[in-house]
């Protein structure tokens, strides 16, 4: 990560330790921030918070090891998550997540080359009535069919230009 | 697109707004608690705990700051009430929580919302600031002098095991989301240590509703143990999957009857950590005293392979377990590498006996209510359906 670049999570920690209050329990939602803006939280990102709530690095490792929203590697700008719990399977998330594999060219648990696309399994998201269910970032898509895979990548692709511009500051090099 | 998928109007709809909270906020503590008490209303997350009893304890409890939780995390398979409860209900449910502040004299509420339900954030935020305005949350709610209360919003990040109450605790307090141990309960030793109550979104909702409609209507409908109405989920096989109301004490026959799913083989009640309902039972009832549920149906059709179904399960739980005890961790990888043998055709009836015997262990050994409910699926899979698990050979088709 560049210098800058620390310079900048260092100061978005502080805007957000500021907002949640500088104690344990302010953890958890900086740490959705970071994730949130960075697509990761860095070992970087980790010590500073660690540092400003006098725990130990470990302790935010811990955390951000538990949840499976949070991730130390890079994602994709858009993490895609597919359903796989028991409602959906019946209704043909199998189908759906083979053709997510073949349009985007990686499976399961990988982020494509050009860092736009996670790909990611999701245990029940509450869309059982209407499967299968599918989360791209915070936005809902059910009734997925293996045909509507590809709209729902083009949506991404067209939307990507515009978090693009503000976030190739934000990318950096651990 | 979500749809609502209403199969029925909930009584929810009916409620006048405000009305539960102005009759909450017109009684004494001690008597707003006695009539949710009288009304026998157990909690709607699941775990069947008496609301009125729990309250009671925390409004016993000695501290300056209490607080009320509002359990969002709804993460059970199979259930999605919550959600439809907090897009179109969403002022009772924060109704519901006002007046438990007022009845354990806590002045701070927190709904905790899993993190997969962050695009109802908005929403939530708007109808929370719009209660600010109308002066329903701040200083002096509904004009109450001396009663202030106000609700913020928390997100979980992914974690099923959030959904037990003292997980979601340690979550909130900033930790990995790893259960406690109980004793000591949430109403005197919760959140920062201090009393707190947790409640599901549906249970806050039901509150709101007995105040305006009276404990005696609700206690009226339901079985003697189990009162009231109950909100379902149901999906699976059935023609109309959707949001359901019925009152406690149902058949399964009769539910599947509504939903459309009367040739169902087998009926999941209660979602991975609930049973599995064959067809030879579906006289039985839904209720607290016999098949208990957070309002999860699942439906299997005749065609549906029920090995697969609780591999399904397992697999869940192998990733969702938070690993903290060892019954829950080791235990579950075990059940499902019983099934991966089961579906080659290697798993001899004593090897199976064994892991049922397991499985038994961990609904004592485990330290949570999850850990000790993971095995109840397999268990009862494997109990009403060995003739379909077993003795398969290579490359059988289910």
């Amino acid at each position: 990560m560049l210098v800058t670049e620390q310079e900048r999570l260092k100061s978005d920690i502080g805007t957000w330790l500021e907002r949640y209050g500088r104690d344990r329990s302010a953890l958890i939602p900086v740490l959705q921030e970071i994730q949130k803006k960075y697509t990761r939280i860095s070992e970087y990102g980790m010590q500073v918070l660690a540092d400003q709530l006098g725990i130990h690095p470990v302790e935010v490792y811990s955390v951000v090891s538990f949840y499976a929203f949070l991730d130390h590697k890079p994602k994709g700008k858009f993490v895609i998550r597919l359903c796989r719990t028991v409602s959906c399977d019946m209704q043909g998330k199998a189908r759906v997540a083979q053709q997510l594999e073949s349009d985007l060219g990686i499976t399961f648990g990988e982020t494509t080359s050009d860092g736009k696309f996670s790909l990611e399994w999701a245990n029940c998201l509450g869309m059982c009535d209407q499967g299968p269910a599918l989360l791209v970032n915070d936005i809902v898509y059910t009734r997925v069919t293996p045909a509507m895979v590809n709209d729902i990548l083009e949506t991404c692709r067209k939307t990507f230009g515009v978090y693009a511009l503000e976030s190739t500051h934000e990318e950096g090099h651990a | 697109m979500i749809t609502p998928n209403h199969k029925a109007p909930l009584t929810f709809a009916t409620i006048e707004p405000d009305a539960g909270l102005k009759a909450a906020l017109a009684k004494p503590r001690v008597d707003l608690i006695a009539e949710i008490t009288a009304s026998q209303l157990k909690g709607r997350g699941g775990a069947g705990f008496p609301t009125g009893v729990k309250w009671n304890l925390a409004a016993a409890a000695q501290a300056d700051t209490k607080y009320v939780i509002c359990n969002a995390d709804e993460g059970e398979p199979g259930t999605f009430k919550d959600r439809v409860l907090l897009s179109d209900h969403a002022d009772l449910v924060f109704e519901g929580m006002t007046i438990g502040g007022y009845a354990i004299g806590s002045k701070i509420g927190i709904l905790y919302l899993r993190g997969e339900y962050t695009y109802l954030r908005a929403h939530l935020d708007a109808v929370l600031a719009a209660r600010r305005a109308k002066g329903l949350l701040g200083k002096n709610v509904a004009g109450k002098q001396g009663f202030e209360f106000d609700i913020q919003i928390r997100m979980g990040s992914g974690a099923y095991v959030c959904g037990e109450e003292t997980a979601l605790i340690e979550s909130l307090e900033g930790h990995r989301g790893e259960p406690r141990n109980r004793p000591p309960f949430p109403v005197d030793t919760g959140l920062n240590k201090l009393p707190s109550v947790v409640n599901n979104v549906e249970t806050f909702a039901w509150v709101t509703s007995i105040l305006v409609k009276g404990s005696a209507w609700f206690k009226a409908i339901g079985t003697q143990r189990s009162t009231g109405l109950k909100i379902f989920s149901v999906s699976g096989d059935c023609k109309q999957p959707g949001i359901y109301e019925f009152p406690m004490g149902i058949t399964v026959a009769k539910m599947l009857e509504a939903v459309g799913g009367s040739d169902a083989k087998a009926v999941q009640i209660g979602g991975a950590s609930g049973h599995c309902v064959p067809a030879s039972e579906f006289g039985r009832v839904i209720a607290f005293e016999d098949v208990s549920t957070g309002g999860s149906v699942i439906v299997f059709g005749a065609h549906r392979d029920m090995l697969h179904v609780a591999k399904n399960f397992l697999e869940f739980f192998v990733e969702e377990s938070c690993g903290q005890c060892t019954p829950c961790r080791d235990g579950n990888p075990k059940l499902l590498g019983g099934v991966e043998l089961l579906e080659q055709g290697r798993c001899s009836m004593r090897y199976l006996n064994e892991l049922s015997s397991l499985g038994e262990t961990m609904q004592i050994a485990s330290k949570c209510g999850l850990g000790q409910s993971a095995p109840n699926a397999f268990l009862s899979i494997v109990k009403h359906f060995k003739d379909e698990l077993m003795g398969r050979t290579q490359g059988e088709a289910h």
